[in-house]
């Protein structure tokens, strides 16, 4: 079984970003890029089922400029056999991402693709449930466990209210949450190893997408700041300010 | 607490200055070391530094390694054995070590870098790994092709570790009085019998055997240092067949109680007590020591290292803290409400003397690792020793100079925290305490200091002293035209030290025979005269590729300008002492050695 692993490259999580001056977006100019952590969940997932002999070969995918070619080499590393680059200096939403990764579905014919549930830049939460609904495939979101069979996966969601159990038959798209695994260190023979394996790059038109932003970003602005706190003598104060004050109860 | 994030931007800057790792890959020696390979060889390191090693620092420090006197046992703190685990998963042993040896092959300029992160992070645990590469090296130099058969492999694989034993209570500095008591076989074996000290990791929890590489005499040997044979004797006994037979003669029968390293165990290690530790000779009898040179060369160099990677963490921690502290107003602006520390002008001296010391030795360790590398496999043979001997005139610089100002630059961390960093639960203490043994351990700061004036300079005539003065001062030309201010002031300042320098050279070369005496009373001054205008010359160059990328239109402006303006802080704070250290050297020997010996 062939398994998909779209991957993004995105601000490292340990850079605090600062807004641009003209409020477009946050400067990335610079600063450390690594891979998204939803998305290593989702290769070491993969890697994971490699591992037990449930799928033959992995194929990790990325959309955007060719720097993102390390975080291909990246997940080459941990574990995906080759890699795709579909080279993009646009601005590329989750639509448009979502597009480019249903033809690129169309082309590889996995039985299954794996992918983090949302990305730290953005938070968008959306890619994965996009390319479900553009491919017709049912899809699992916020996976916290993975059971692969030939035809099924059984998915263990983290929802609002505890856990949920899904079934799904293949192919289908999985989503991966925070506790689903702990990715691995690439060790360093693998990332020497990781050079060596294939990488090929397409671009948006080679795949027929057209990937025009449909939103407009009006403006970015820093969170307001946070206020200092006080001291309250005891819980009826808490109670009064918590009513009156906060209005939160 | 802060946490420790690896410099990397920093460590490419100088992969593609100081120590350029693309003209490396082109020698077919490290064709695997292309520039990508080796930056993620970089992230995954930082990764693994800052979430794996750095957490178990100060947990470590508190509990220490703990000795069960009953079963000759060493417990390492919790968590560490899980982390040596992770590393050698990893494939962290095998970094440097070469491809036929089960190894990846990687030069000492990228090992260089990941050793850093390691000590930074951990030092403690990286003192493991660290004596696993020396044991490596040295069997590597001089085993026979049967043991590096038997050891190599398995240490590079990180699943046995490697010691150096060497010093004994009556041998520390002077390895001539060494006592150890090595007897032959009938089967060409040895049995070993004596007590060795201070040895790191001599005896863990980390692996299922341990290589101990240990000096000792043979009966009919000769007097002093040339009757000294080195030998392996593992832990446990090696089957012909690769699988660990019976237990050796060798047990730790103590560790230490030590100012700082609380979690590397420094042991007592007691051979022959139940009729002799079986050993294997290295190489050829009473050709010990002389193996054990060319091998502390490269334990020197990561010692050096220490240096540098305590600097940082220190820096690091400070920075941190200067930024959250709040306490009195500007001097500038007295009307205004309490501001951060960074914002008063001494914190900034401090702040900046730490950094601008911390960068320019890791400059000239870069620099160092680069001739090494360029010494092992460069196809022209001029080159090959043109470049190992500036490694070894650098060698005593970098390890005196480096851990002496990481000794300077843990004290600006703990003065930076006030009263702060005295309360071990700031953590800035912790690295204070552990930097303290690097001056002393693989040879104080004198040793280095005798090593560079004696064997490094006055025994070769000054050639390669000479030679590195002329190649400072061609750089001087270098950087004579260009127009940044901060250049302008630099090349000013080098040059007064590269003067300083020659001066001091010079007195060396014409007393070392007549005056010895004097020419040792000045030696350490000298390690710092060194260590303080190369580690400048190297700053220079970083600092002049900056300003070049700048002028070129580089966007990176705020970390290229920081480059610049470390360097003017460098060659206007440090520059002067290194005079300073010069006019010691030259004049400094009869005051040295004034006073009487009974007036002490």
């Amino acid at each position: 079984m062939k398994i998909l692993v779209p991957v993004k490259r995105v601000v490292d999580y340990n850079v605090k970003v600062r807004v641009k001056p003209d409020q477009s977006g946050v400067d990335i100019a610079n600063v450390k890029m690594s891979m998204n952590p939803f998305c290593e969940i989702a290769v070491e997932e993969a890697v994971r089922l490699k591992e037990k002999g449930l799928a033959s070969e992995i194929v990790a995918v990325s959309a955007g400029v060719a720097q993102c070619q390390e975080t291909l080499r990246n997940a080459m590393a941990i574990g995906a056999d080759r890699g795709i680059l579909i080279e993009s200096d646009a601005e590329l939403q989750p639509l448009a991402v979502a597009k480019l990764l249903k033809a690129v579905v169309e082309r590889e014919q996995p039985r299954l693709v794996i992918l983090g549930k949302q990305a730290i830049d953005d938070d968008a939460n959306q890619t994965g449930q996009m390319l479900a609904a553009l491919l017709g495939w049912g899809q699992a979101t916020f996976a916290s466990k993975v059971e692969l069979t030939a035809d099924t996966v059984t998915v263990t969601r983290e929802v609002d209210g505890g856990l949920e159990t899904v079934a799904l038959k293949l192919p289908a798209i999985v989503t991966t949450d925070l506790r689903l695994n702990e990715p691995r260190y690439a060790t360093l023979p693998n990332i020497m190893k990781a050079k060596k394996k294939p990488l090929d790059t397409v671009k948006p038109a080679d795949l027929g997408v057209d990937v025009t932003p449909r939103l407009t970003t009006l403006k970015v602005e820093e969170p307001p700041k946070r206020q200092g706190g006080v001291k309250v003598p005891d819980v009826a104060t808490l109670i009064e300010k918590l009513k009156n004050e906060a209005k939160v109860i | 607490m802060s946490s420790y994030h690896a410099p990397t931007k920093e460590y490419r800057l100088l992969l593609e200055t100081v120590a350029p790792i693309a003209e490396l890959a082109k020698l077919p020696h490290f064709s695997e070391a292309t520039t990508d390979t080796v930056y993620a060889i970089l992230e995954e390191s930082a990764k693994f530094a800052h979430e794996v090693l750095d957490p178990l620092n100060a947990t470590g420090d508190r509990s220490g390694a703990r000795f069960d006197a009953a079963q000759h046992a060493v417990t390492t703190p919790e968590g560490f054995r899980a982390a040596y685990e992770a590393y050698r998963e990893m494939g962290g042993a095998a970094l440097p070590v070469p491809t036929e040896f089960g190894g990846l092959g990687m030069p000492r300029t990228v090992v260089t870098l990941t050793d850093e992160m390691m000590h930074s992070a951990n030092l403690s645990f990286g003192l493991m790994p660290l004596l696993t590469q020396g044991a490596i090296e040295a069997l590597l130099l001089a085993g026979s092709d049967e043991l590096k058969a038997t050891y190599v492999a398995k240490m590079a694989s990180g699943e046995w570790g490697g010691t150096m034993n060497l010093t004994e209570p009556q041998a520390g500095s002077d390895l001539a009085l060494v006592k150890a008591r090595a007897e032959p076989q009938p089967d060409g074996s040895y049995r070993i019998f004596g007590t060795k000290i201070f040895i790191t990791f001599g005896e863990h929890d980390f692996t299922e055997n341990i290589v101990h590489l240990v000096l000792a005499r043979l009966p009919d040997a000769p007097e002093g240092v040339k009757g000294i044979s080195l030998f392996v004797v593992p832990k446990f006994l090696v089957q012909p067949d690769g699988s660990l037979g019976a237990r050796n003669d060798v047990q730790c029968v103590s560790i230490e109680h030590k100012l700082g390293i609380h979690a590397s165990p420094t042991c007592v290690m007691q051979y022959g007590d139940a009729g002799g530790a079986v050993g294997f000779v290295v190489g050829e009898v009473n050709r010990g020591l002389e193996y054990m040179f060319v091998m502390m060369n490269l334990a020197r160099f990561g010692v050096g290292l220490q240096g540098v990677a305590l600097a940082e963490r220190a820096y690091q921690h400070a920075v941190a803290y200067a930024r959250e502290r709040v306490q009195s107003r500007d001097v500038g602006a007295p009307k205004n409400p309490s501001v951060p520390i960074i914002r008063h002008p001494d914190v900034r001296r401090m702040l900046l003397r730490m950094r601008a010391q911390t960068e320019a030795a890791r400059a000239l360790a870069m620099a160092t690792a680069c001739a090494l590398d360029l010494a092992q496999a460069h196809p022209d043979a001029e080159v090959r020793r043109a470049q190992q001997a500036f490694a070894e005139l650098m060698i005593p610089i970098h390890k005196g100079w480096a851990t002496e100002m990481a000794q300077d630059v843990t004290y600006q961390g703990v003065q930076v925290h006030g009263g702060m960093g005295f309360i071990e639960e700031t953590g800035a203490a912790q690295y204070y305490r552990d930097a303290r043994i690097t001056t002393i351990y693989e040879g104080t700061t004198a040793i280095q200091a005798n090593d560079l004036i004696g064997r490094k300079m006055a025994r070769e005539g000054g050639v390669t002293a000479n030679a590195l003065i002329g190649t400072m001062r061609a750089f001087v030309t270098e950087l004579a035209p260009s127009t940044h201010p901060h250049l302008i002031v630099a090349a000013r300042r080098l040059r007064e030290g590269i003067d300083a320098a020659e001066r001091a050279v010079a007195f060396n070369l014409a007393h070392f025979n007549q005056d010895i005496r004097a020419c040792f009373a000045g030696s350490v001054p000298m390690v710092k005269l060194f260590g303080i205008v190369c580690g400048g010359w190297q700053l220079a160059r970083v600092g002049l590729a900056a300003e070049r990328r700048l002028a070129a239109g580089d966007p990176d402006r705020e970390f290229l300008e920081a480059k610049l303006a470390t360097l003017r802080f460098y060659v206007d704070t440090m520059l002067p002492e290194a005079i300073a250290a010069a006019d010691v050297v030259v004049n400094g020997a009869e005051g040295t050695m004034a006073l009487a010996e009974s007036a002490f």
